[in-house]
This record gives structure tokens, sequence and C-alpha cells, in this order.
């Protein structure tokens, strides 16, 4: 078997910080009256392809944007809550780049790369400083300066937020930055299309396929690159946090197209979500780790306790502080409730697997994250404030309610419109839930795959974040790539299409050849006609994927996986019913299952991926590989690398083949990832 | 602890092909549905069983976070946008807001400038449109802006601004409005920009682009019935109606 590609990550010469900055001097540039013969696609307009595109437009690029939503400003990144990291020290906690890049490392458990961490903390704080300019309403203090909190994994304060609705205010400035483009028609934005397979000519990405989900037709589009921001594929756990519509089709067309896929079994399990309440549930909610820096998270500390309240025989504020556990303070007393999520979520799984969980669903799983003692000590803060000498209880919960209200008002409100109960008033009840994918298609430090033209930004690639993610670094990687990365690297490789004839028609036999494959995909799923729906699928496959690939794994669950993904696999392309023609417009059934047919196939990579990695790091657990205490034990000696799989043309899964990418150390010692 | 019980309902379903069809609506039933399922997840429900039993298309409606941030979601039920309760999308709606055995009539968003996609399913590009007017502040993207402390800007200007911003551009104020217009949607997006400093260098143009952008896309005009106030489920004021009145005002002043 001819092996394609070899791994060359492109890291710059020099010392960390100087790398970016002489690698810059280095890219070839295109005078601006050459940049608008040149055509660029982007998959996504989440805040990576958003910012990408509004960039691109600008710098004057002719540019070609998709989504599968009705619009630019609904991507997924619309629902990030808690915030977004930046190194401004702007609160004199002694924050800098270099204690950014630290955290970040080893949040990641010493699986990312040095150089890319490096430039992502050292981009960070233009970030903010471009989404003030753009009109994002950042929290203030009373002397107009900009707030900061703190996340999980770091002491210090540099989370920059708007309320819990960051996400969506980041988005809605770079979606105004992208409609300003549109309005110029630099930008042609395509709603409701989606991706349906990369076309490759002579080795290199020259355009895609689409579906128009409006007509169901398929449309083709040629360019000279082809950018893809089509956010995480953490859908694969059916129920998740992500959106309904979040899928890896667009990624793992390309990866089919030969682009390697990178270290596919990292997903991120986020501790504090609403738990499951019932059966026909279709996803999961998360409430922002930004509550752990004022909520304490416990479970009742005998075992009668738990059960009471599970069957609803004991009020939780009954409990008297003495037998409440506060596992993650008892556990870890140097960050406590900020650990970062692995060890959060974990610790969670711990406490309800040993019979201590406090929801009363099938699984009997769930913990309080409770605000009783930051009303008390906010309530009491302000009463001094205001002079009020003996405040009265009521008086101490109205201004910590208020404080409490301003910090995080519209999470209490989401948390209160799903449950039924008031947070204010009685403890939350969390549990954690797949999130974020940190794995996702190899990346060079350019940002391009494996294969030459296909770049890939944000969640959609696999870069800077390693086998964690800590909280607030996603929104920030998806800007820098797209504000302030791809401008430049992108133009060292367009440059080469200068001088030359360089357009390809879209009757190129690739064209025709792509377009024709994903014709006969779409017909084999409509010519089933069997009796089981696209839904039962997917939540079969959930259910497979959250019991052995989820927050902890061993040998044994992972090949069982492998055979039960088989199985079901079969039973989707036999007896899958799917209504309508091809001929047919608008149709959510198919779109649905042409989805799932791409997730049947990356299910069984995670597995494998994580059979292969014999060690506990960050998200992947392995049961087999965990200290005396539970904690998880790294092997760096065999496994400091990045697993990068490469598909075999018209083979199954199971005979893809790894590739390695070395990480290096230069300059951060390993250490044992300690919280304690 | 809640009492579980599961509910039946009759559901009077808007059902239509395409846009050059006709509408009409069609009667399902379904049985217990928990409480806690929301409105979305009891459409899934009755979808699979119109899937499996019937061999029918399901019913299409838009959706997509599922809690409450995207504005994907846009049904009309009973009589009010997104359901009978305030503040809240139609994937926030719960069933336990709902009788046993009640009949619910779903419809999709009704407005000139939303036409039928299929079902529940309307065209809301127009609002898409107003923004490309100019509901943005032109500003470069390539970070040589100043730094983010160099302008102060007092607590309660961006708390104000953040309060218009939180708009997620469902156009439930436009489907409930009598008028069918978009007024609270451009208000706004005006006030958002137009409170922060960054953003009144280009409030007279802006105003001025986006209102006449918003005629041209056929929406009505704002005669203060202030329904849009009520279903929107962000809780936009129609304070920032009066405040875009006043920008609209005083941009012809020089
Ligand atoms: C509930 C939630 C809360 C979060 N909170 C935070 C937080 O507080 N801080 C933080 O840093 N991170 C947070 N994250 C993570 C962060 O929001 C995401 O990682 C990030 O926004 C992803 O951005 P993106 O641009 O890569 O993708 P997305 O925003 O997901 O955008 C994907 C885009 O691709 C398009 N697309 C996808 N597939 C196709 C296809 N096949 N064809 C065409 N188009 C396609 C979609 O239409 C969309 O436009 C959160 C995530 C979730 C789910
Ligand atoms: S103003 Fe309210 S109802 Fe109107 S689009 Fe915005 S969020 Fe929806
Ligand atoms: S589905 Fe996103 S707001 Fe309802």
């Amino acid at each position: 078997m001819k092996i394609s590609y070899k791994i060359d990550s492109k890291i710059p010469v020099g010392s960390l910080n100087e790398k970016w900055h002489n690698y810059k001097s280095t890219l070839e540039v295109i005078s601006p009256q050459n940049r608008k013969h040149l055509d660029i696609i982007i998959v996504g307009s989440g805040l990576a392809g958003a910012s990408a595109s509004s960039s691109l437009a600008e710098l004057g690029y002719r540019v070609k944007v998709f989504c599968y939503q009705d619009s630019p400003r609904r991507a997924h990144s619309v629902a990030a809550q808690g915030g977004i990291n930046a190194a401004k020290n702007y609160k004199g906690d002694n924050d800098s780049i270099d204690r950014l890049f630290y955290d970040t490392i080893k949040g990641g458990d010493y699986r990312s790369r040095e150089a890319n961490v490096y430039r992502l903390a050292e981009i960070s704080s233009s970030i903010i400083d471009q989404c003030v300019a753009q009109g994002v309403p950042f929290a203030r203090d009373y002397a107009g300066y900009l707030e900061n909190r703190s996340f999980g994994g770091t002491k210090v304060s540099r989370t920059f937020y708007a309320k819990g609705q960051t996400g969506q205010q980041l988005l809605l400035a770079s979606y105004s930055a992208m409609v300003r483009q549109i309005g110029k028609g630099r930008i042609i934005m395509y709603n409701r299309h989606e991706m349906m397979d990369l076309v490759v000519i002579d080795g290199v990405a020259r355009g895609i396929i689409t579906r128009n989900l409006v007509s169901g037709k398929l449309e083709r589009h040629a360019a000279h690159t082809v950018i893809i921001a089509s956010g995480g594929y953490s859908n694969v756990f059916f129920l998740s946090t992500n959106a309904m519509g979040s899928n890896a089709s667009a990624i793992w067309r390309v990866h089919k197209k030969g682009a390697g896929f990178a270290n596919p079994c990292y997903t991120q399990i986020h501790p504090t979500c609403i738990p499951i309440h019932g059966n026909f549930q279709s996803k999961l909610t998360l409430m922002s780790e930004s509550l752990r820096n004022d909520g304490r998270i416990w479970v009742p500390k005998n075992i009668e306790d738990a059960i009471n309240i599970r069957n609803g025989k004991q009020y939780t504020q009954n409990i008297p502080e003495k037998n409440r556990d506060y596992f993650l303070e008892r556990k870890y007393p140097s960050f406590g409730n900020l650990v970062p999520r692995d060890i959060a979520s974990r610790s969670a799984k711990e406490r309800c697997d040993a019979g201590f969980g406090i929801e009363n669903n099938d699984t009997m799983e769930g913990v309080f994250l409770d605000f009783y003692h930051s009303i008390n000590f906010y309530g009491l803060e302000k009463s001094k404030e205001l002079g009020i000498t003996n405040p009265s209880e009521k008086q101490i919960k109205y201004y910590g309610k208020k404080i409490l209200e301003s910090k995080y008002g519209n999470l209490f409100h989401m948390y209160e419109r799903i449950t039924g109960d008031n947070p204010y008033d009685i403890p939350m009840k969390i549990y954690p839930a797949a999130h974020y994918t940190m794995g996702g298609l190899w990346v060079d430090y350019n940002l391009m795959s494996t294969i030459p033209g296909c770049y890939v930004i944000g969640e959609a690639n696999f870069s800077d974040h390693g086998a964690n993610r800590l909280g607030a670094s996603a929104l920030m990687q998806g800007l820098a790539d797209g504000y302030f990365i791809i401008p430049y690297t992108i133009s060292d490789y367009l440059s080469q299409f200068l001088n030359k004839n360089n357009t390809i028609s879209t009757d190129h036999e690739e064209f025709k050849k792509s377009e024709k494959q994903v014709y006969n995909n779409i017909l084999k799923i409509l010519s089933k006609k069997g009796n089981i729906s696209v839904d039962y699928i997917h939540k079969n496959l959930g259910h497979i994927m959250w019991k052995y690939v989820g927050m902890s794994r061993n040998k044994k669950g992972l090949y069982k996986a492998i055979t039960k993904i088989k199985e079901l696999k079969n039973i989707f392309w036999n007896n899958i019913f799917v209504p309508g023609n091809i001929q047919d417009g608008m149709n959510y059934e198919l779109e649905k299952a042409i989805r799932i047919a791409d997730f049947l196939e990356l299910s069984e990579l995670m597995a494998m991926d994580a059979v292969n990695r014999n060690e506990s790091c960050g998200s992947h657990f392995r049961e087999e590989y965990q200290t005396k205490d539970g904690e998880s034990m790294r092997n760096d000696e065999n496994y400091k690398y990045v697993s990068i799989w490469e598909y075999q043309q018209n083979k199954s899964i199971k005979e893809e083949i790894m590739h390695k990418e070395n990480l290096i150390f230069n300059f951060v010692k390993l250490k044992t990832r300690s919280y304690v | 602890m809640k009492a579980k019980k599961s509910l039946n309902f009759t559901l009077k379903v808007w059902r239509q092909k395409n846009n050059k069809s006709n509408g009409y609506f069609k009667t399902y039933k379904i049985y217990d549905i928990s409480p806690d399922s929301s409105f979305l997840e009891m459409l899934d429900i009755l979808n699979n069983n119109i899937l499996l039993e019937k061999k029918e298309f399901p019913i299409a409606f838009d959706h997509d976070c599922r809690e409450g941030i995207c504005g994907m979601c846009s049904l009309y039920i009973n009589g009010r946008a997104h359901g009978p309760e305030n503040l809240a999308t139609t994937c926030q709606l719960h069933m336990r807001n709902f009788c046993n055995d009640e009949i619910i009539y779903v419809e999709p968003w009704r407005a000139k400038s939303f036409p039928i996609i299929q079902d529940l399913i309307v065209d809301r590009s127009s609002l898409d449109r107003i923004m490309m007017s100019g509901g943005f502040i032109s500003v470069g993207t390539f970070g040589h802006t100043i730094d983010g402390n160099l302008i102060p800007i007092a607590k309660s200007d961006a708390d104000k601004a953040f309060d218009s911003a939180s708009c997620i551009g469902c156009g439930a104020c436009i489907a409930t409005c009598k008028n069918k217009s978009a007024m609270l949607f451009v208000a706004a997006k005006i006030s958002h920009l137009a409170l922060l400093p960054q953003g009144k260098i280009e409030r007279k143009k802006r105003v001025l682009d986006m209102v006449q952008k918003m005629d041209e896309e056929g929406f009505g005009s704002c005669t203060n019935t202030m329904a849009c106030e009520i279903d929107c489920p962000k809780g936009i004021s129609t304070e920032n109606i009066s405040f875009l009145n006043k920008e609209y005002i005083t941009s012809f002043i020089r």
C-alpha cells in the first residue's frame, strides 16, 4: 500500500516568541488588484468561518460561504455561553502570554503543538480589541473598563464575557462584518446549502459539491482554495450540547478524499449540563462553566440522603452542611470547583457510579451546583457597601440574588425554563455531557490539511487544544484562525495561481465524478424504504458511543463498540426508511440520514483511535491506565504524538493507516498534570 | 418532586408542500407525552409516528440549537409566536404548559416578507438583507484597532447595548405584529450600535439605510400596538423603538 502523505507540520524555526512574527515576513503576499481574481470557498459561518470570510473578502478576494442554516447568524458558535480568553493582565493577577500558553499546554495534557499554542496566546489580546471595535458589548465595570472572570484550569481571571451570551455577541460581530461584505458583493452567501463532497483535481482542492437544501439540487462550486470551518462532531453521541444539525459530514468527506484525521478519540465531556430527563430527549443543555466561579458542587455524604433526594423524600435544603460532600474542593483544594473539565466530569461520574447521584432519572446521575453560599457572600458584601449594618436575611438574599442575576441571569432563566426549578432558591442539578471535539482534520502550522489547498479552521481542525480543552479557548481559537492567521497563510498558497491560466471549470471530470458519487449515495439511502427511522439509528449510535467511547473507556468496551457500530451500520444500510424521491425539494429526513451515514463511519474511527492510545490523557481516560487514586496515567514515552489516520480508498474503516506527528516540547517541561 | 403523568393532545398542524401549493390544517392525535418534553420533542415523537406508521413526510419545522439562542425555531402556537409562555422560544416551551387533551394549533410565521418554504418553515432572509444595509460598524478586521480599554464605556451603556444586542433574529416580533412590521428587530440593532462609542460615528447613515431597506423588503409600518414586545423571547423592549424614532428624526438634523 502506497502511503500517500508525509506529515510535515511546517513549524517555523526560532524561539517561541519570534516564530510567528518572523514567519510572516517569509510568506508571499498578493497585491490588491490581483486578489479579485482569486476565489475562495468557505464551508461554515460560525466564528471561524465568519471571521475568515469577512477578513478575506475585505482583503479583496472573491469569497463564497456556505452554511446549512437559514442565516449565517445561526451557526452554533452563537450558543457559547461563558466567555473568551485573552492574556491582557487587566486584573493585575500576573497573567501573561507565557502563562496562557503554559495553562493551555498543561490543560491539554501535553498533547498539543507548542508553536501553535504560543501563537494563539500571542494573538489573544488583539481578538478582544478587534471585537470591542466591532461593537461587542462585553461586560464592563463601573469605571467603564472591561470585566473578567475565571474558568477551569487557571488561577487568573482572563475570561472576557457578555453575560452568558458571549458566543452570540462575538458571532453577531463577525456576522455583521460578513454582511457588510455580502452587501458589497464580495461575499456570496449560500444559506441552506450543505457541503457533500470536496473536489480534488491533480491532488489539489479545487471545489465542492453542495446540496441545496430547499430545492434538493446538487450544485458544483469551483475555487482556488477551500476552507472548511464546519464545527465539531460531538453529535455523534446523539445527546450532546451541540445543535441538532451539527455534523461531521464536511470533514468526513474531506477525510475520505485524502485529509488526515487527527486524534478522533478526544471528545470533551462538559461537567455542567442539565441531566437527562427522559427517553425522548433530543439534546442536552449546557450550563456555562463560568457558574463554577460562584457555584459549589456537591453530593450528599450519606448514601441514604442521596436515595431520599432521588425519591423526593428529602429536601436538599434540609441536608446540613456537615453531611455534604464538596468533592472537588475535597480532592483538589488549590483549584476546587475550577479544576479542568475532564477532571470535574470524571469526579462527578465517580460519585454517581458510587451511588451518590441525586437526579431522579433512569441512570440516577446528577450532582448539585449550589449558589447558596455566593448569594450570602455577595448579599453581605453589598449590604456593607450600602451601609446596612445589620442586614436581615431577606436583604442579604435580595442583594445576593441581584448580583448573581447580573452575572448569569440568562443562564438561570434558561435552567428554569427547562427544569421548572428556580436555581436562586434550590441548587441546580448538573451532569457531564458530550460537548466539544478536540479531534478533527489534521492541519500544519498554516492550517492546511494534508490535501494541498484545503484549509481547516475552528473546531473542525485538531489544533491547539491537545487532549482536553480549557474553557473559553475555543472561541479564542476560532477567531484567531479566521481573523489573524488564515489571511496570511492563505495568501502564501494562493500566490502560485497568479500569472497562470488558473480557473477551473465545473465541467471538469472530477466535478462530474464527485457529483455522481454523491448522487448515488443519496439514491441508495432513498431506495431502501425499510422500517427504521434515522433517529432510531442515531439514538442507538449515541448509546453505544456514550457507554463505550465516552467519559471512560477500556479495551474490551472499545472492541465491543466497534462490533456494535458495524451491526448498526448494517441495519442502517438495509433497513432505513427515508421518504421522498431525489427530485423532491426540501427533505429533513434525508438531510439527517446523510449525516448519520457519515457518523456511523467516523464513530468506528473514534473507537479505533481510543484502542490505539494505551494511556490516559485529558479527555481520553482508559480505565487500564490510572493511578491508585483514579487519576489518569499518561505515557509520554510512547504516546507523545498526534495520531493521524489515513483513509484507504474504497476500503473499510478498520484498514485506515495511522501516521504520527511526534510532539516536540522545547520550551515546556512535561509534568504530571496535577490540580491538587 | 414533580408528579410525572403523561399527557395527550390533538394537534392541528399547517401542512403545505411548497410555496406554490395551498396549505391546510391537518389533525393529528398524540398520546403519552411527558410534561417535561419540549414542544419540539413532542413534534419529534409525532414525526416518528407519521414517518413509520403512515410512511409520509414528517412535518417540516426549523430548529437547531434547541436552547433558545440560535433563533432558528419559529412556530406560531395557539395564536402566539413561540407559544403561550413569555420570554421563551419554541424550543424552550415545555408541554407542562399545556393541559391534557388540549387542542393545539401549530402554524408557520405569517408575513409577506417571510415566504413559506414548506409546512412550518419560512424564508427569513429579508432580515439578513436589512442587516446588510447597515447593521454593522465599518471597521477592518485585521486587528489594528486600539486597546479595548482605551475607550471606557459606562457600565449602564454597555448593559443597555447588551440588552438590545440580545435579539436572536427569530422574527417573532414580525409574525405577531398585525402590520408585519420589523421595527423591533431593526430598533434593537440600531440601539445596540448607537449606544456604543464605536457605533456612534455611522449612526445617522445606519438608521436611514436600515429603515429604507426595511420598507423595501415589504415590512409594514409600526403603529405601536406593542404585540412584538409581548411575544419577543428575549424581552427586547419597545423602548428600542422610541430610540430608533429619535435616531431617525435627528438623522435629518445636521
Ligand atoms: C453550548 C456550547 C457552549 C460553548 N461555550 C463556549 C464558551 O463559553 N467559550 C468557548 O471558548 N467555547 C465555547 N464553546 C465551544 C465553541 O462555541 C465552539 O467550539 C466554536 O464556536 C466552534 O466554532 P466554529 O466556527 O468552528 O463552528 P460552528 O460555530 O459550529 O459553525 C459551523 C458552521 O459550519 C456550517 N456547517 C457545518 N456542516 C456543514 C456542511 N456539511 N455544509 C455546509 N455547512 C456546514 C454550519 O452551518 C455553521 O455555519 C461552546 C460550545 C457549545 C456547544
Ligand atoms: S426583537 Fe425579539 S422577536 Fe424580534 S427578532 Fe429579535 S428576538 Fe426575535
Ligand atoms: S432552536 Fe435555536 S432558538 Fe430554538
